[in-house]
């Protein structure tokens, strides 16, 4: 039987898990999180369940069914709380290394599976355009917010600001205002304009995502609701406040998201929620080999195949696309995997799905993709990367004082990224900002994608690993290559 | 005009040829395929040591290179202002210690035949390690303190010389790739074919690190330096508790050594960012990157054994790089007497940071006919230990 492992158990990851099952695999899937359902269905625990969770979700029947299918399916395991660090390639395999236990954990056994096919699901964490005031309490990535109100019930504030790009502002001030936040307003830094492009040039495909459609719309019903203003060709371009946020100052932008002048206004605020798109979290694709596009998406084909034998990728790391296309593509993934067609029937349905929902994700880079001019609203004593609290004056200055057209080198002299968070919040912008001092660009070829160790491990566990288990693999590698 | 030397590298080697060159009055341009500090010299630690040596040439060499850094680097912040990245030239120190019974004779040994080649080397007890290092493993059984061990930022470093030269008239091309020679009708060497077209020079100089085999045979001049891997762990930031470099001795061992097989030995020590370094390995792959968790496991274990405090440790990334190997542990540092107007400055190992100085000084010497301070005899291409590695026509 084949045994296909999905990393990842977010809406790609389970259907993926689901649709290699029912083509007769055995499956393994794992989430670093306790519980499954990724991003777009993260809930209470289940001892604190009963609170209306479908009221907070949508789809909420579908994941339960996706979940129970998974959890009393004998051919399935499913392992929470397993943190995929790292994914080695040998010459005779990939073998992807885990750890199982809360994240903290000091003593977490160590896992290394060396499965027949993977799925890669590791979906995205939203990105975060520095602004002045970031690093103040009370602000927060909207993910973060949404899944403090979706996962604990918790609302980031009592008046709270929405800012950034996407439609996903939308559920997320939702979110908000059912925990009981006041939302003061969404503010959407895209202009009607390339709103319009991005949503109206083909009207005729929408009708293949009505389902997409009424979501959004039944957000928009609910900001009428709850009566949240949503303002576009607007952001949040400094938050203030000695302890934590009190204000925020919004401006209108031009069309490269530059702040007009004289347009600043002061809200009295105590959180703010911004979010300017998504980063893909592609460490585990580079790590196991998996060709990268240009806008540094994992590149698949048509079964969502990647570049490496054996290894397919779903959802979000694929191209942000919202649920719906992570569903399909995850399906198509989890299919190919244990070894189905490209053109059974099983997939037949999600094929078209995902048709009609890939397009959605041209339409988010086409309405909502972050303009230059943003940086207008950076000043010299901004923060760019909070870890090592590099100031955006000092990233320009280094690149200025060495020439450096390294990567490498100019994350070395500041310290940009080498943080805890290992640039998974700044590096963009950091290859952003620097690549702008540079003529000619970065050449180096680095990026900050690139992340061999994807999350913390302890010494202690490294060694405590040491000769009990691939050594014997990863030796007779080593001769081979003598 | 036609520069007097092209320097075919920049990292930290072709970086400090370059500034040595210009300040002795020749023009220079540098030429890198990538950018700058983009290769070796941005891939490993900037220990700039004299423990690890043995009597001999390299340390000759290593201690001309100490008694160059501290004013170099003086001279670099007033060239270059204070917004330049610091170099973070530092003399911590090194601590280099036995861990096992059988390693202690040989340690004390070690230590007493560099002493008579006027190395600072003192023998400490146990209970005097435990004071320089309070969280040191206290079964330890012999310890040597290296006062004279300082370190820098290599890519700093490079840059600022880099920098440096460029502010002395160095033309520095970068996203040029060197790939032939021109010669005249008389055989000489006389400048380069590139990815940029033809850049004619009174002399070639090889500083192409891990690569400089290729790049030499690409001017029809064979040369045996090869990669040698190595990976360094960076922990979480934490609460400074280790103030030396710290090392087991089994690192001499492993630098001497020219076995292919994985060969770990621990050097730990604290970065002002408040991370821990612990380097490194050393295997031979050819240029193969691929992460191995079995190395990271081999560093994790050696570095318990010297502080078993960090088994709580986070190790927060990995990197690595691929040091210029020579088979006779040396590096080549002058003219290749075969093809006129080919230099070479490289084959330094994992020693090129600390040995950057003092090279870029051995070639300014050897280049404009002035007195070397280290006998270069020993860095020549005619060494009797490479006899039989480096054949008169490529
Ligand atoms: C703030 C916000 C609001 C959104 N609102 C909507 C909306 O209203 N409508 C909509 O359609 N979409 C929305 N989305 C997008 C939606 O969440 C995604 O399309 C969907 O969750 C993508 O699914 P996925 O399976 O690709 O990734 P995810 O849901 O992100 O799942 C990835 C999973 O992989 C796990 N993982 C990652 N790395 C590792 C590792 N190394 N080891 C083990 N496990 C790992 C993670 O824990 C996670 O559970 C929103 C997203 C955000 C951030
Ligand atoms: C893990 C590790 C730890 C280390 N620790 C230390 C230490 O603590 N102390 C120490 O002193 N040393 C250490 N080293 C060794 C040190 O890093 C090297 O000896 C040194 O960086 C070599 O510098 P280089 O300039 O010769 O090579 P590089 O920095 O590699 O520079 C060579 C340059 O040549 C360029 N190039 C190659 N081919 C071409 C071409 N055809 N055309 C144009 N350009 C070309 C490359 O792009 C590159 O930039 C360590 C090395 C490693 C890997």
């Amino acid at each position: 039987m084949t045994g296909v492992l999905v990393i990842g158990a977010g809406p790609a990851g389970l259907a993926a898990a689901r649709a290699a099952l029912r083509a007769g695999a055995s499956v393994t899937l794992l989430d670093s999180s306790d519980q499954l359902g990724g991003q777009y269905w993260r809930h209470l625990p289940d001892s604190r369940a009963g609170v209306r969770e479908d009221r907070l979700h949508h789809g909420w029947d579908r994941f339960r069914a996706l979940q129970d299918e998974l959890l009393e399916h004998p051919g399935c395991e499913v392992v929470p709380s397993a943190q995929v660090w790292a994914i080695e390639r040998l010459d005779e395999g990939l073998v992807v290394h885990v750890h199982v236990g809360p994240p903290d954990g000091n003593r977490r056994p160590s896992r290394e599976l060396t499965p027949d096919a993977i799925v890669i699901a590791t979906g995205a964490y939203d990105r975060t355009l520095p602004f002045p005031g970031w690093d103040l309490p009370g602000v927060f990535s909207a993910g973060a917010a949404q899944a403090l109100a979706k996962g604990e019930r918790v609302a980031v504030g009592g008046r709270v600001v929405v800012a950034g790009a996407g439609p996903f502002l939308l559920p997320v001030a939702a979110s908000l205002a059912q925990t009981g936040a006041r939302v003061l307003g969404v503010y959407e830094a895209s202009r009607p304009r390339a709103l319009a492009r991005g949503w109206l040039p083909r009207p005729w495909r929408l009708l293949g995502a009505t389902s997409k459609f009424g979501e959004l719309a039944s957000y928009a019903l609910s900001h009428v609701r709850h009566r949240i203003p949503y303002r576009v060709g607007h952001a949040v371009i400094a938050a203030h406040g000695t302890d934590r946020v009190e204000q925020v100052t919004v401006a209108r932008l031009d069309a490269r998201w530059a702040p007009i002048p004289g347009t600043e206004r002061r809200i009295d605020a105590d959180a703010v929620c911004v979010s300017h798109g998504f980063t893909p979290r592609i460490e585990l694709a580079i790590a196991a080999g998996c060709d990268i596009r240009p806008d540094r998406f994992v590149r698949v084909d048509d079964r969502q195949h990647t570049s490496v034998p054996g290894v397919f990728a779903a959802g979000e790391i694929t191209g942000i696309g919202g649920v719906d296309a992570a569903l399909a593509e995850g399906a198509i993934a989890g299919h190919g995997a244990a070894g189905g067609g490209a053109d059974d029937p099983a997939v037949r349905r999600d094929l078209a799905r995902r048709a009609t929902f890939t397009d959605f994700a041209a339409r988010i880079e086409a309405a909502h993709g972050i303009r230059p001019g943003w940086t207008g609203w950076l000043r010299p004593d901004t923060l760019v990367c909070r870890c090592e609290e590099v100031p955006y004056g000092r990233l320009r200055e280094t690149g200025r004082a060495t020439c450096s057209t390294s990567l490498r080198s100019l994350k070395l002299s500041t310290r940009a990224g080498l943080g805890i968070c290992q640039g998974r919040v700044c590096g963009r912008t950091v290859e952003d900002l620097l690549g702008r001092e540079s003529p000619g660009g970065l050449l180096d070829g680095t990026s900050t994608d690139r992340r061999p160790i994807a999350s913390p491990v302890r010494i202690g566990e490294l060694a405590a690993a040491h000769g009990r288990h691939t050594s014997a693999a990863t030796d007779a590698a080593r001769h081979q290559h003598q | 005009m036609t520069p007097d030397v092209v320097i075919i590298g920049a990292g930290i080697i072709g970086a400090a040829c370059a500034r040595s060159l210009v300040r002795a009055g020749l023009r220079v341009t540098v030429l890198d395929r990538n950018a700058a500090a983009s290769g070796t010299s941005a891939s490993g630690e900037g220990n700039l040591l004299v423990s690890d040596k043995g009597p001999g040439e390299e340390l000759r060499l290593a201690q001309y290179a100490s008694s160059l850094w501290p004013d170099t680097v003086a001279e670099l912040r007033r060239e270059l202002g204070a917004d330049f990245p610091s170099l973070e030239y530092e003399r911590k120190g090194g601590l280099v210690v036995a861990t096992t019974p059988a390693g202690r004779d040989p340690l004390l040994a070690f230590a007493e035949s560099q002493r008579g080649a006027g190395v600072d080397a003192r023998v400490l007890t146990v209970k005097q390690a435990l004071r320089l290092e309070p969280d040191l493993n206290p079964a330890i059984t012999a310890a040597i303190h290296y006062p004279e061990d300082a370190q820098v930022q290599p890519v700093a470093a490079t840059e600022a010389l880099l920098a440096s030269a460029r502010l002395g008239g160095a033309d520095v091309r970068v996203g040029v790739t060197v790939t032939g020679g021109i010669r005249a009708a008389d055989g000489a060497l006389v400048g380069v074919r590139t990815s940029a077209g033809d850049f004619s020079a009174g002399a070639v100089l090889n500083a192409a690190g891990p690569w400089s085999g290729e790049v030499s045979r690409s001017l029809d001049a064979s040369l045996p330096v090869r990669p040698r891997r190595g990976v360094v762990l960076v922990t979480t930031r934490m609460p400074h508790r280790i103030f030396h470099k710290v090392y087991d001795a089994d690192y001499v061992g492993a630098v001497g050594s020219g076995e292919a097989e994985l060969q770990t030995s621990s050097v730990v020590e604290s970065t002002a960012a408040g991370t821990v370094l612990i380097g490194s390995s050393r295997e031979q792959v050819g240029f193969d990157n691929r992460l191995r968790v079995s190395v990271l496991e081999e560093l994790a274990v050696k570095a318990l054994r010297l502080f078993p405090f960090l088994a709580g440790a986070s190790v927060m990334r990995s990197y690595g790089g691929f040091r210029p190997y020579m088979p006779d542990h040396l590096p080549v540092i002058g003219p290749d007497h075969r093809v006129p107007g080919l230099w070479h400055a490289t084959g330094h190992e994992g020693a090129g940071i600390g040995l950057s100085l003092a090279t870029a000084e051995l070639i300014a010497a050897q280049l404009t006919g002035g007195v070397p301070a280290v006998d270069p005899a020993s860095f020549l291409l005619t060494r009797p230990s490479l006899a039989a590695l480096v054949p008169e026509v490529a």
